[in-house]
């Protein structure tokens, strides 16, 4: 930044602390990003849009919301029916966190295909992975707070999960729950850890975009910048690119709200939570059905199971399958070095791109089986998919990445834009 | 663009295989069907007239067994009563107040600030008087079911005697939409079940619907204005999202 032509109080408060050179270098014109960015590069800003979002709307609800058994679900129609405007706020907190999963998933995928994830972007993954961890948490303890029949049950079955720890599982229960089952003191810790861990994302999100900034975007090529040529600066080139980007998601966003605000909740959540009537089918928001299918594919006769558990040997099923739903997320830590492929794009890796979709699909086919109750034909499709899930990350990747002979790569960003451009 | 051109082809055979599966899943209780409603689409609204009987519908048949204890009188302005209409309609009903001065509890006429009254005084009463299990709270009927609006009039009208083979256990009644078909509340409607004040033909069909649209303004009273603005700030974004894009395009005009 060219300090002469400054304004001399930007000049003043620049001498001291020098704020505007450290916005210009995070998101201005002195920060290059590859000018080949397509729009699935996009979903970045939009979940720090999300997130502002959901903090500011959570933040207004909390004014007018009541973490008491017997309270929190006529408090939550209270905002509905008499605070001014009430519904708009919590149906765009309700539906926000839909969109959060809908824009983060589509950011995993991105960094899938694109190889986002592989050198030097590890850490910078690896924080992407404990953000999403964060926002699970988060999303489940906000679903919590309802107190309708799905909150409470929903609690009951994920908090009850923690009990195939061995050795220290009914402790854990026990504190999860602040006594013998999911109550008042659940809820009112629930309220409490809601209300902090959008701030513990805030700080990720921090190390995130920091961590970002060290080597700048991947791009689709996934090739390194070489030269100017290759780059544009985010202002106003990826500044306009993004509002733009915000303008279609908000409205997407804004048809449900305003439209379909129920769309993507379960009609029993609307019935007050009751500890005497367990609802007949019990499932999770969407985006937590695939790693639900998962938690249940793991039954007694499952050959995986048998497999990892010698027979029966080491664990039980229902630990064998907790553990499996933590190691689907957790796994993608070890992404960068179950992926040995120097090239990071799929563009060059037509067997990977083949693997890749074939995946996305196995996790389509998860979350359509976590909504489905468990009998008949679902339970075999959904231990296949299971199967599949952890043979992609633990054989496919690995072999693939390590065999496939990539085609070759373009000589720089530049010479691609120019070769599309033909 | 390769993207796309893979995902489209992924997407298609995704929806191929799980269709075949899911006319497979759906279970023997039918889908109530659809109801033409006043309050469907991007600009519907209640209609007043029906609200207005749907209410009369609940006061003189279901409140005998069924609370809406999210309701008060007073928000019955939205289905087009007028302020003294709701005066009157609160005062036919006895409230307990209190406790006084003297710290005693009285009883004295509803108010429109009232909630509606509960044809119970607790769960357990409720549950006594009803062979075990409290009737459920009216005021979200319609979120609170799978098919919403379309269920409820679907069980309202779905009563019949049971065909040949099914068995109905003692204190039960058939119904084609309810899950698992045996249902304790008995058939709650009939023809002329209420007599209308407004010339509407008193059928079993118009009393569902009636009250249906009543119970659909009770679960979601913000739906008219949710609506309206819904248009106002839809239309704003795309326009703005025009406008972001030109200067987008202009920006990025030098660049390619």
């Amino acid at each position: 930044m060219d300090t002469n032509k400054m304004h001399p109080i930007i000049k003043w408060v620049e001498y001291r602390l020098p704020i505007f050179s450290f916005i210009d270098h995070s998101l201005g014109s002195q920060y290059p990003t590859p000018k080949n960015l397509n729009y699935w590069w996009n979903f970045g800003s939009l979940l720090g849009l999300v997130l502002v979002i959901m903090i500011i709307s959570g933040i207004t609800l909390s004014m007018h919301y009541t973490a008491h058994v017997d309270l929190a679900f006529n408090s939550v129609e209270r905002i509905m029916r008499d605070v001014n405007y009430g519904w708009l706020i919590r149906y765009i907190h309700m539906n926000g966190a839909s969109m959060f999963f809908i824009a983060v998933y589509v950011h995993i995928f991105r960094g899938l295909y694109f190889g986002s994830f592989k050198a030097p972007r590890e850490i910078l993954w690896m924080i992407g992975i404990f953000i999403l961890l964060a926002m699970m948490a988060s999303a489940f303890m906000g679903y919590v707070l309802v107190w309708g029949q799905m909150s409470f049950w929903g609690a009951t079955v994920i908090t009850n999960l923690f009990s195939a720890i061995p050795l220290f599982g009914d402790s854990i229960v026990t504190l999860l729950w602040g006594g013998f089952s999911v109550d008042n003191p659940t809820l009112n810790r629930f309220f409490s850890l809601h209300y902090l861990f959008p701030f513990v994302i805030v700080g990720l999100v921090v190390l995130h975009i920091w961590a970002l900034h060290v080597h700048g975007s991947n791009n689709p090529t996934g090739i390194d910048v070489k030269s100017d040529q290759d780059t544009a600066s985010f202002h106003p080139y990826f500044t306009t690119k993004d509002l733009f980007g915000m303008g279609l998601f908000m409205t997407f966003f804004m048809f449900f709200v305003f439209y379909a605000p129920n769309f993507f909740g379960e009609p029993d959540n609307y019935i007050p939570a009751d500890a005497m009537v367990t609802p007949p089918h019990i499932v999770p928001e969407w985006y937590f059905l695939p790693y639900y299918a998962i938690l249940r594919a793991f039954t007694g006769d499952f050959l995986v199971y048998q497999v990892i558990s010698l027979g029966g040997f080491l664990m039980d099923a229902k630990l064998a399958g907790v553990l499996a739903m933590f190691a689907s997320i957790l796994l993608l830590l070890f992404l960068p070095w179950l992926d040995g492929s120097k090239v990071r794009s799929c563009r060059f890796r037509p067997i990977m791109a083949m693997a890749f979709w074939v995946f996305f699909l196995d996790c389509l086919v998860l979350g359509y089986i976590g909504g489905k109750p468990a009998d008949g034909i679902f339970i075999p499709i959904g231990q296949f998919a299971t199967f599949y899930y952890f043979a992609h990350l633990l054989l496919i990747v690995p072999l693939v990445s390590r065999l496939e002979r990539p085609k070759s790569l373009p000589e720089s960003i530049n010479a691609s834009v120019l070769k599309a451009a033909e | 663009m390769n993207i796309i051109k893979t995902f489209i082809p992924t997407l298609a055979l995704f929806s191929a295989v799980f269709a075949s599966h899911t006319t497979l899943a759906s279970g023997e209780t039918p889908r109530a069907p659809k109801q033409e409603w006043s309050f469907n689409g991007l600009f519907g609204t209640y209609d007043r007239a029906s609200a207005q009987r749907g209410f009369q519908v609940y006061k003189e048949v279901c409140s005998g067994c069924h609370g809406m204890n999210l309701l008060s009188y007073r928000h019955l302005t939205g289905i087009g009563f007028s302020k003294a209409e709701i005066k009157a309609i609160a005062a036919t009903v006895e409230v307990q107040d209190g406790p006084d001065g003297e710290g005693d509890m009285f009883d004295r006429l509803g108010m429109p600030a009232d909630r509606f009254l509960s044809p119970f005084p607790n769960v357990q009463a409720a549950a006594a008087a009803n062979g075990g299990k409290a009737p459920p709270d009216l005021s979200l009927m319609t979120k609170a079911r799978i098919g919403g609006s379309d269920y409820v009039y679907g069980l309202l009208t779905g009563y019949s005697d049971a065909p040949a083979g099914i068995e109905i256990p003692e204190g039960g009644n058939y119904n084609k939409y309810y899950p698992g078909h045996v249902i304790s509340m008995a058939a709650p409607l009939d023809d002329e079940a209420v007599e209308y004040t407004d010339g509407t033909k008193p059928t079993l069909s118009q009393h569902a619907k009636d009250v249906t649209t009543f119970l659909a303004w009770a679960a979601e009273p913000e739906m008219e204005d949710r609506k309206r603005m819904g248009i106002k700030v839809l239309l704003f974004l795309l326009i703005l999202t025009g406008m972001l894009y030109a200067v987008k395009r202009k920006v990025w005009e030098d660049l390619h």
